[in-house]
């Protein structure tokens, strides 16, 4: 057994310590907002946060997870309602959505780390979320938007 | 008091003459120290240099601040920056793709607990560096992370990130010469006198 804690809730886990953490998530935990893209850390469909970092979970394993804090895009705001999540809405970023839960669980830790991220910094984090759709150019503006919210957020 | 003149005369002879038959270099348990000699020195420092300018080294030694990949080193995709602390920036810090070991399969990420380029305060660059270039550059503490050259061959011969470079998982080539050997001629490098090629050596 392998205890992991996902979005705050405590599993005990009977699975191959070597088992991707994207299989448990997805077909042991039932969460399949995450995606599979590549299975070959190309993607980052599968881009979830382990105790804080945008690690991809087709190539890390169960095991490197034991003890330690996930979140998923299902955790990520209690309504829906983190500013990337809010923005994303408001500019409909998605196209057919495959790699969105990726591109936002990326995005957030690039706001968490620079509340006012540039053209530039916004490359710098975003280069590894691939998208087949190709919506770059409105997940650019929603990152924008997201960081003006959460500073106006920050406000009041 | 003679007596003590004799044995004191004596000692010294006897200390002389077995002097007189010590070999040019005494060998230690540990390794040869053999004087100084530029043209050895700078022998061995010429096969370093070629492990050095190996993709499994160069690759994370880059002259910019984006990590190389491949046997051709070519720029590492996805747009991966050094960062300050040389693990990366943002959603893309090395161990979120490289794990703590190699991903079984050809063109999966390798790993080590260590991954990462050098800091972009001491970036130690091997990328486009000569051979003299370099070995100054590896001989110099303000350069090579504060290290003395008994530090240096230690890193070279026993550090386990150096270490990856002959483990590097599928599909990836090794430098030119084994670990052992890299590191004797490290050694022999320095126990030479540490010596820097030429500016015209290649
Ligand atoms: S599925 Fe993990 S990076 Fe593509
Ligand atoms: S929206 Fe279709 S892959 Fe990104």
């Amino acid at each position: 057994m392998i205890n992991i804690t996902v979005n705050g809730q405590h599993h005990e886990v009977d699975a191959d310590p070597n088992m991707p953490l994207l299989w448990v998530i997805r077909d042991i935990l039932g969460l399949t907002g995450t995606k599979y893209g590549c299975g070959a850390a190309q993607c980052g469909a599968c881009t979830i946060h382990l105790n804080g970092e945008a690690v991809r979970s087709c190539v890390t394993k169960l095991n490197r997870a034991a003890g330690q804090r996930i979140v998923t895009i299902e955790g990520l705001s209690a309504n829906n309602d983190h500013p990337l999540q809010l923005a994303w809405n408001e500019l409909n970023v998605p196209q057919c959505g495959y790699c969105q839960s990726g591109q936002i669980m990326s995005g957030a830790i690039l706001l968490r780390e620079n509340s006012n991220p540039s053209d530039q910094d916004i490359d710098d984090a975003m280069s590894g979320n691939i998208c087949r759709c190709g919506t770059y150019q409105r997940i650019r503006a929603a990152i924008h938007k997201a960081a003006a919210m959460q500073t106006e957020g920050a406000k009041l | 008091m003679k007596k003590l003149i004799v044995i004191i005369l004596l000692a010294s002879v006897t200390g002389m003459v077995t002097l007189s038959f010590r070999p040019e270099t005494v060998k230690t348990d540990k390794y040869l120290i053999s004087p100084k000699d530029s043209v050895g020195s700078v022998k061995a420092f010429m096969s370093v240099y070629t492990v050095l300018k190996s993709a499994r080294c160069m690759n994370c030694h880059p002259a910019g601040d984006s990590p190389l990949q491949g046997d051709d080193s070519h720029i590492h995709t996805m747009n991966v920056k050094r960062g300050a602390d040389g693990k990366g920036l943002y959603s893309v810090r090395c161990s979120n793709c490289h794990q703590a070991e190699n991903t079984a399969g050809l063109h999966m990420p390798p790993g080590n607990p260590k991954w990462g380029l050098p800091p972009a305060n001491m970036r130690m660059v091997f990328q486009g560096r000569t051979p003299r270039q370099l070995a100054l550059q590896l001989l110099d503490p303000k350069q090579n992370g504060g290290r003395t050259k008994a530090q240096l061959i230690e890193h070279m011969a026993h550090d386990d990130l150096v270490g990856w470079a002959w483990h590097p998982g599928d599909g990836r080539t090794l430098p030119p010469m084994s670990r052992p050997a890299f590191a004797a001629q490290v050694r022999l490098w320095i126990a030479k006198g540490g010596y820097a090629p030429s500016a015209k050596a290649k």
